[in-house]
Formats: C-alpha cells, structure tokens, sequence
C-alpha cells in the first residue's frame, strides 16, 4: 500500500519493542463479536481512480463546458489561476487549525487577512475565520442576537431569505425553545414593509434580511434596521452573493449589527455545493459574542509582531455545553483561496466583477422580456439575478435546456409550491453575450 | 566562498534569518494604482440599474496589488506553517495522515468542481451516484444500513445524530431530557448535546480510564435519551465492554450515540453496527484523510440503525430500480437540513477515493495506526507518565506529571518538540489527564520518523531536568518566538484598518 511507509522487517522490529507477538495481538481488546472484515472491491491504482472519477465527473454539466445561469446561492465567479494553485501547496493544504501559533503564522496571519477583507466589505468591525457556510452562518448570527439580547424569544426573518437557510434555521431552533416568524414579500418581491413592522415586537430579538434577496432583488438594508431598532432587536443582514458587497450598500452603513451569510462568490469555486465559505461580522461592542475562531493580532517573545487564536474561551474545548457554538473544524482552506481571490481583485476588481454581472444581467433581463410569453414578474432593482415566469413549467423546459448545454436557472417549484412556471437566472462576469444571445435563441425556440 | 562569508550567513533561528523576517499584511503591500486581475471587456451596454441610494462608495483599504506580489506574499506565508509533509504531525484526536494527491486532482474534475446541485437530475447523475457509492462504502464499513453526507463537520454531525435520537423519541411519545457523556469527551458532545436541547450529565470515568458500567446504570434512567460514547475514547482506550454498554442504553429505551472521531483506529476491522451502536459520525478529514487545510473544511458524514432512518436530513439520494439516482425532499419525518445543498461535495469526491485506493485492505490503516502509536508508548514509557496504562489504539495520552517536578510543563514540552521539527501533540487534553501530551502518529508515519520523535521526546525529558529553561523559552527555531496569547486576548486587534479611516461604510 503506497500510504504506508512500514516495511515488513520495520513491523517486525516494532513488535519486538512493543513486545507483542503480532499486530492482531494489538486488537484483542476489540471483543470477537463486533469485528468483520469490509465487503469493498479490491484496491485501485491511481490510474484506475482517475478512470472511474473521470467517468462519474463526465456525465455531468459543468460550468465550463456549458452556458451556465444557476444561482439559488451558489455562483460561478472567476478564481484566479493562483488561488487553486496556492491551495496545492502542502503547507497550506496539509496543516490543521493553528493552536500552536510558533508553527502557524502563515495560517493565522491569511486569516487575520481575510477577517479584514470581511470587515472592509461589510463595513463591521470584526469578523470571524468563517464558518461552514450560509445557512448556518444565518443560524449562529441570530443566536449571537439572542445572546445579546437576552430573555426574548423570537426571530423575523424575511421570506426573501435563501428557502435552505430558513429550513436550516428551523432544523436548528425547535429544540431551543425560539420562535421563528416569517414575513412576506409584497408583490413588487421584497420584504412586505407594513408585515415586517408588525411582526416585531418586544420579544424580537433580531430580525434578519437577505439583499440581494432570494428572487434577486436588491433591498433597503434600513428598513430592517429601523424596524429592528425600534423595538430593541439586532438587524441581521443576510447575503448569500457575497461580490454584491463591492456595489451595494454595505450592511453597516445601512445599520446592521450583525452581517452574515455565504461569501463562496469571492474566489471559491461551486463544488457543486460545498465546501463553501459561510461569513460573519459584527460591531465591536459585540465581539465577544461573535461565535467560531477568531485571529488576533499581538507580539512574540521578542516583541516581533505575530497573530494567534484568541477569546477561545467561547469555544466549545473550553466552554462545553456553554459554549456560544458547537463549531469546531470550519473552512479554513476556502478562507485562504477567498482571502487570496480578494487580494487579487481587491479594490478595483471586486468592484468591476460586480458591474460586469449586473451589466450583463441587465442585458439578459431586457432581452427574455421581449421573448413572446415571457415575463418579469419584479420591477425592482435587481443585481445579478432576477426571476422569469415562462410561459410553461419551468422545471421540464429547464431540463430540456440543460440536455442541450445550457443551464438556463433554478426553477422556484421547489422552494414555492405554485410558483412552476417562475425560474431564477444568474449572470456573472464569466457570461459572455455569445451565451446570452444562445440562451434567448433557445427560450425563443422552445415556444 | 570565503570562511567568513558563510559565518555571516544568517542560520534558522537567527532574527536575521530570512524565514524570520516579517511578511507585512497584504494590505500593507498594496500601492495605488497596481492591479492583479484582468478581465475581458465587457460585452453588453454597460447598464447601471441600481439606484444610487442603494449603492456603496468604493470598498475603502481594500488592496492594490500585482499578481507577482501576491504570489510571493502567499509562498512566504506558507512557509511558516508546519505540515504533514513536512514531518510528523502528532495532534492527537485530529489524525493527521498523508493526504493523497491524487484525491486533490479528481475533485478538481469540472463535472465536481463546477457542478451546481440545482442543475437538472439528467445531467447531475455522475454527483449523484458518486454520493451514493460514498454512502455505500461507508454502510458496509460501519455496518449500519444508512448514511447522510450532509454535515459539514463532525461537530455538525454530532448534532444532526442526536437531533435524529430526539425526532425518534419525540415521535414515540417523549424525547426525553438528558445525554449522557463520559468525562473524557471531546468539548463538540456536550455543546451538541445542548444544542439539542438536552441538559448534559457527566460521567466519570474509571480508574482504566473507560466507562464504568456500574456508573453507567445508575446514570441510565428512562430521562436519558443517548449516551455519547467515543469509541475508543480520547485517551486511545477501547471500550471493552461496549456490548454491555449497548445493553445498559438500551434496555431503558435510550440510543448509543457513538462519536466516531477515532474510527481510524478500527475501520476495516470492527464495524460500529455490530457494537450495537445506533448512530456514528465520522470525520472525512481525518479517517478518509480529506485535506484538514489549516482547519477546514471537514465533512461529518453519519450513519444510523434502521429505527432512525425516517429522520434523517433532506435530501437523501435514491436509487431507483432502473439504476438513476434522485434527491428525495419528500421526507416528512425528517429533522429537516443543517445547511445548505447536499454537505461538502468537493470531500465526498476525496473521500471515496480514498477508499477506494484501500478497498477491502482498509484494514491495514488501523492496523498501521495502532502499531505506529504503540510503538511510541514503548519508547516513552517510563520517561514519561501514563496516568491510564490501559492497552493503547491509535494514540496515546502521557502527562507531564515527572517534567512538572522540575517546572516545565506539556507546553513547554510541546513548543520544545517545534525545535526537533515536530508538530506539538494536543496539549491539555483530554481534561481528565492533567498537563496531557496527547500523540497521534497515524499510519502514513515510517519507522524513521517515530524513532527520530521519540529521540526529540527523550531528550526533552533530559532536558527538564538538566536544562529546564531551555524548555520554558521553546521554541528558539521557529518563524516568531513563544506568541503572546494572553496579550492578544487582553488588547484585542482582530483587523487591519487603513489609516483615518471612518466607522459605518
């Protein structure tokens, strides 16, 4: 077996040092009963490996291979060239989470690095390592706000917030004893204005908003901050398509406490779903509530500047069933890929990545809206991704495209029951007009 | 080159020495007016459609910077960090083994890497069935008949088992109240356990180290919904007498939650299922040796006995009888989902290429593992204290308790071991070993290397007693000296801020 480096003769002079007889002798403490050998095919070689991944990996659509529109909070943004590559490289790839802060410099100042692009781009004071991803991101982001604001018991979310975060807020809160109350988007597809006031009450604890909005449409930050903000509550902007950072509004000056969500937008690549790259940032008075690991800047022995972990009394090693959150392991390679991605682009180029999806959607959105039977069902500002209703069920007529080579969307079939003929497109700076044009030639001929 | 010039050759260790200079910020790198991007023209009207009022200004300190420097700023980086390929890691309870290349290589395929979940089943069935395949192997390794993939971590999957237990009770009539677990667990069980809902009870364990079975069933009354077992528990001991433990749970109608971060130690030679376990995370980046990357990201997959089945998170991917695979949403028991899309796809790849270059041999990596930690019991035994002298697994728990006499302490120990070229063990942990040195070799380390480890560790231990303060200023070789963490958490600096800069934009 080429992983392991024992030879028989290295076993042999082991055992005799250990004093067993054998390696099984090692294993009798394990009761006869329980012990089966695994029924698995025999061992591959590389080349047999990369034969059969390279056969599961063919009968799927890529992004790179086809006219590719999904979002749903999952995008196909530019990586640059270096980020994978930098990933490669064993220190990065081969390391684990920097307890030990002598040997781990490289880790906890990329780290310190990323924290900061958050903080830039949210306009927060402090931001955390990561977390898993959205979805759960939203789920600690408003538990930090039961924290903060104790003895209440419920939480408004918008229904423009990503169906999967909700559900997993749900999965997450049944067994704490909070309340989840979902407001209603009006008809122009945002968060319903006069519904969202009401449902905030003093037993609010936060109230949390996603912009751009699951339907693509770009909301007023404020108008969740007033509302929560009048009644004593944290505001929680969501965002689940992180570049939208570089030409929105930031969450912070829209009055935000606490901003989180999905930041795989900013130089991780789709996975097809995971691992992906959750965010959060907060106010400074609230930082020591802010859960999962945090880098902080200080000194060595010598005085030498140098970073570490710190306020891991939070953290579930130390706290236990006290901790703020059980997160341990989180995505601290995707948060190097993202720190060097936004390194990269930095001030300028995030910036463009952004006018250039919203460019390019515009042109997608004026050109389906004069498909005959086609519709936009909002008016509102979009930033990247928009709705369309069809003039048929969307989800067989995006399966027919998809056989052809495109991936025109996400139908919204199953997240909104009702809503079949309605799908989601997304549009990055990776779309080029060809596509677009093959896109509406395609809608155009399916009528 | 002359004498002198190689004298005044900086040496590692040196403040001269380049390794220890200082890599500013990449921020501090940044000079106006330089770029490291390019992207083509754009290609459609360039259409502003955005209200002014709901746009930022421009992102103020964010980079300006070339390619060249980033590459450079991200090498130099790098090299302060340890690694696995560099030598060996022993964080026990993290299992740092070799990650496979190859592995990196096929998950980087477009049809994983660039694939969206939300794209039609008829052009997802490569995702689908290599998911399916990867829950399959993990079946017959554990030997219960069902696997979700979906957690991001085992932290994460700790919590979707035990939400599962609870669904399970709740729907027969009372989820119960309480989780038992062991003294000796790893800190995710009890916050799991909370997140559930459940007050936590603590078990002490006994003077083997392991769970005592009369403690046991005092504590398993019918308020007991699951009793958390780490299996072999963090001090590397198996537990004997788990199919008694089995019975204890369950014969007052509570489940056996097993914690399944040291599976490495008997995949292939034990199956879970058959220890009467009814639920089993496990951490692909550490027994499937997906890549831990500087903390992340990890992948808990879990799997359960037939009862839990109804409850698992949605989606479950479907084989159906013509051989396609399908995500089933339609699951009305179900705890619902713990993120987003189907878990971290891009370690399913990785893992099931792992076990696929083992195959029916993936015995011999807990083989491996437990001779490799064994022999370093034998080499440190005596030197070092072993408060639990039960037979080792995979790793091994010494204290410090002889080095304390002298005033050095598993820290120092540790920091010392990065001037050997050695990653410390895990320090302090588990808690019921005081000033633990816990060591984990795994079964990708070679005879050289542990003998090369246990010459660093005997000399420590001479070194404690001799040269005591040549430990409590450890380490002397490394990129920065002993770091100040008390100082970071005292004046906390969590960000850069550009000079001036205004609050709330």
């Amino acid at each position: 077996m080429k992983f392991l480096p024992l030879s028989e003769a290295d076993r042999a002079e082991m055992l005799r040092a250990i004093g067993a007889p054998s390696v099984e002798a090692l294993f009798n403490v394990i009761p006869k009963e329980v012990r089966e050998e695994p029924k698995l095919p025999p061992p591959l070689s590389e080349i047999e490996i990369r034969r059969l991944m390279g056969g599961l990996s063919a009968r799927n659509a890529s992004a790179r291979e086809t006219a590719f529109f999904l979002g749903a909070g999952l995008y196909n943004h530019y990586v640059s060239a270096i980020s994978d590559q930098m990933l490669y490289r064993a220190e990065w790839l081969t390391s684990y989470t920097p307890y030990q802060p002598e040997v781990s410099q490289g880790t906890l100042q990329s780290v310190f690095e990323f924290q900061t692009h958050i903080c830039l781009l949210t306009g927060l004071d402090v931001a955390n390592a990561s977390l898993y991803e959205g979805a759960s991101a939203l789920v600690e982001a408003l538990l930090m706000a039961e924290r903060l604001v104790k003895g209440r018991r419920k939480a408004v979310l918008s229904r423009g917030i990503h169906p999967e975060y909700r559900e997993t807020v749900r999965t997450y809160f049944t067994n704490l004893g909070l309340d989840v109350v979902e407001v209603p988007l009006s008809n122009e597809g945002v968060t319903d204005r006069a519904l969202l006031d009401r449902a905030v009450d003093e037993t609010t604890f936060a109230v949390a908003v996603q912009s751009p909005n699951f339907l693509g449409l770009v909301e007023d930050w404020n108008t969740s901050s007033n509302a929560a903000k009048t009644k004593g509550a944290m505001s929680v902007a969501v965002v689940a398509e992180a570049i939208s950072l570089a030409l929105l509004a930031s969450p912070a000056s829209g009055g935000a406490d606490i901003a989180c969500g999905e930041a795989q937008s900013l130089g991780v690549p789709m996975h097809n779903g995971g691992p992906l790259l959750g965010f959060m940032a907060c106010r400074a008075e609230h930082q020591r509530q802010i859960p999962g690991r945090l880098v902080g800047q200080t000194h060595d022995a010598e005085g030498r500047r140098a970073f570490c972990l710190t306020l891991s009394t939070r953290e579930q090693h130390i706290r236990r069933e006290k901790a703020t959150s059980n997160i341990c392991t989180n995505q601290g390679l995707m948060a190097l890929a993202s720190n060097i991605h936004m390194s990269l682009l930095g001030k300028r180029g995030l910036r463009e990545v952004a006018e250039q999806s919203h460019a390019k959607a515009q042109y997608l959105k004026r050109e389906i809206s004069k498909l005959p039977g086609y519709r936009l069902p909002y008016a509102g500002p979009t930033f990247n991704e928009f709705c369309v209703e069809a003039p048929e069920p969307a989800a067989p007529l995006l399966a027919r495209l998809a056989v052809r080579g495109i991936l025109a969307g996400a139908p919204l079939s199953r997240f909104w029951p009702g809503e079949d003929n309605r799908f989601l497109t997304a549009v990055t700076e990776l779309n080029t007009k060809e596509e677009m044009d093959r896109l509406i030639a395609a809608l155009g001929a399916e009528r | 080159m002359s004498v002198e010039l190689e004298e005044k050759a900086p040496q590692l260790g040196d403040a001269t020495h380049p390794e220890r200079q200082h890599e500013p910020l990449v921020f501090e790198r940044s000079g106006e007016g330089k770029v490291g991007y390019s992207l083509p023209p754009l290609d459609v009207p360039p259409v502003m459609a955005i209200p002014e009022s709901l746009r930022r200004s421009e992102i103020e300190g964010e980079t300006e910077i070339s390619e060249v420097e980033v590459a450079r700023h991200f090498t130099r980086l790098s090299r302060l960090n340890f690694s696995i390929d560099q030598a060996l890691y022993p964080l026990g309870s993290c299992t740092m083994k070799h990650n496979p290349r190859t592995n990196e290589e096929v998950a980087r395929l477009s049809g994983f890497a660039a694939s969206h979940p939300f794209a039609p089943e008829e052009v997802s069935q490569g995702t689908l069935e290599l998911a399916w395949r990867l829950e399959r192997a993990l079946i017959e390794l554990t030997g219960l008949p069902r696997v979700t993939l979906q957690p991001s971590a085992g932290a994460q999957g700790e919590l979707a088992g035990i939400l599962m237990i609870r669904a399970a009770l709740e729907k027969s009539g009372n989820p119960r109240k309480v989780v038992l677990i062991p003294d000796s667990a790893h800190g995710t069980n009890p916050a799991s356990a909370h997140f559930a809902g459940y007050k936590v009870s603590e078990l002490k364990s006994n003077a083997r180290g392991t769970l005592d079975l009369h403690v046991l069933e005092d504590a398993m009354t019918e308020d007991v919904a699951a009793l958390m077992l780490t299996v072999p528990n963090t001090l590397g001991i198996f537990e004997s007498q788990i199919l008694e433990i089995a019975r204890v749970v369950h014969g007052k109608g509570g489940y056996l939650y097993c914690d399944g971060a040291n599976f490495n130690s008997f995949v292939g030679i034990a199956k879970p299922g058959l220890m009467g376990i009814d639920v089993i995370h496990m951490n692909l980046h550490k027994t499937f040796s997906t890549p831990h990357g500087g903390g992340g990201p990890g992948s808990g997959p879990v799997a359960v006995t037939e009862k839990l089945i109804p409850f698992l998170p949605r989606p479950t991917i479907e084989r159906r009888p013509d051989g396609t695979f399908r995500l089933d949403y339609d699951r009305p028991d179900s705890i619902g989902r713990l993120r987003t899309f189907l878990g971290n796809y891009g370690m399913f790849v990785r893992a099931l290429a792992y076990i696929s270059a083992y195959g029916n041999r993936i015995g011999e990596v807990a083989r491996g593992a437990v001779l490799n930690a064994n022999y370093i019991r034998a080499g440190l035994t005596g030197i070092y204290h072993l408060k639990y002298d039960a037979p080792s697994m995979h790793e091994i728990v010494f204290s410090d308790k002889k080095q304390a006499e002298h005033g050095v302490h598993a820290g120092d120990i540790g920091k010392r071991l990065m001037d050997f070229g050695f990653h410390p063990p895990t320090i302090s942990f588990p808690l019921i070993v005081h000033g633990a040195l816990m060591i984990e070799p795994t079964e990708t380390e070679g005879k050289a290397g542990l003998d090369a480890f246990i010459d660093a560790m005997r000399q420590i231990a001479r070194e404690a007693e001799d040269n005591p303060e040549i430990l409590l200023k450890a380490p002397h070789t490394t990129p920065v000296r002993r770091v100040d963490e008390v100082a970071a958490a005292k004046n906390l600096i969590l960000r850069w801020r550009p000079q001036g800069m205004r609050r709330d934009i």
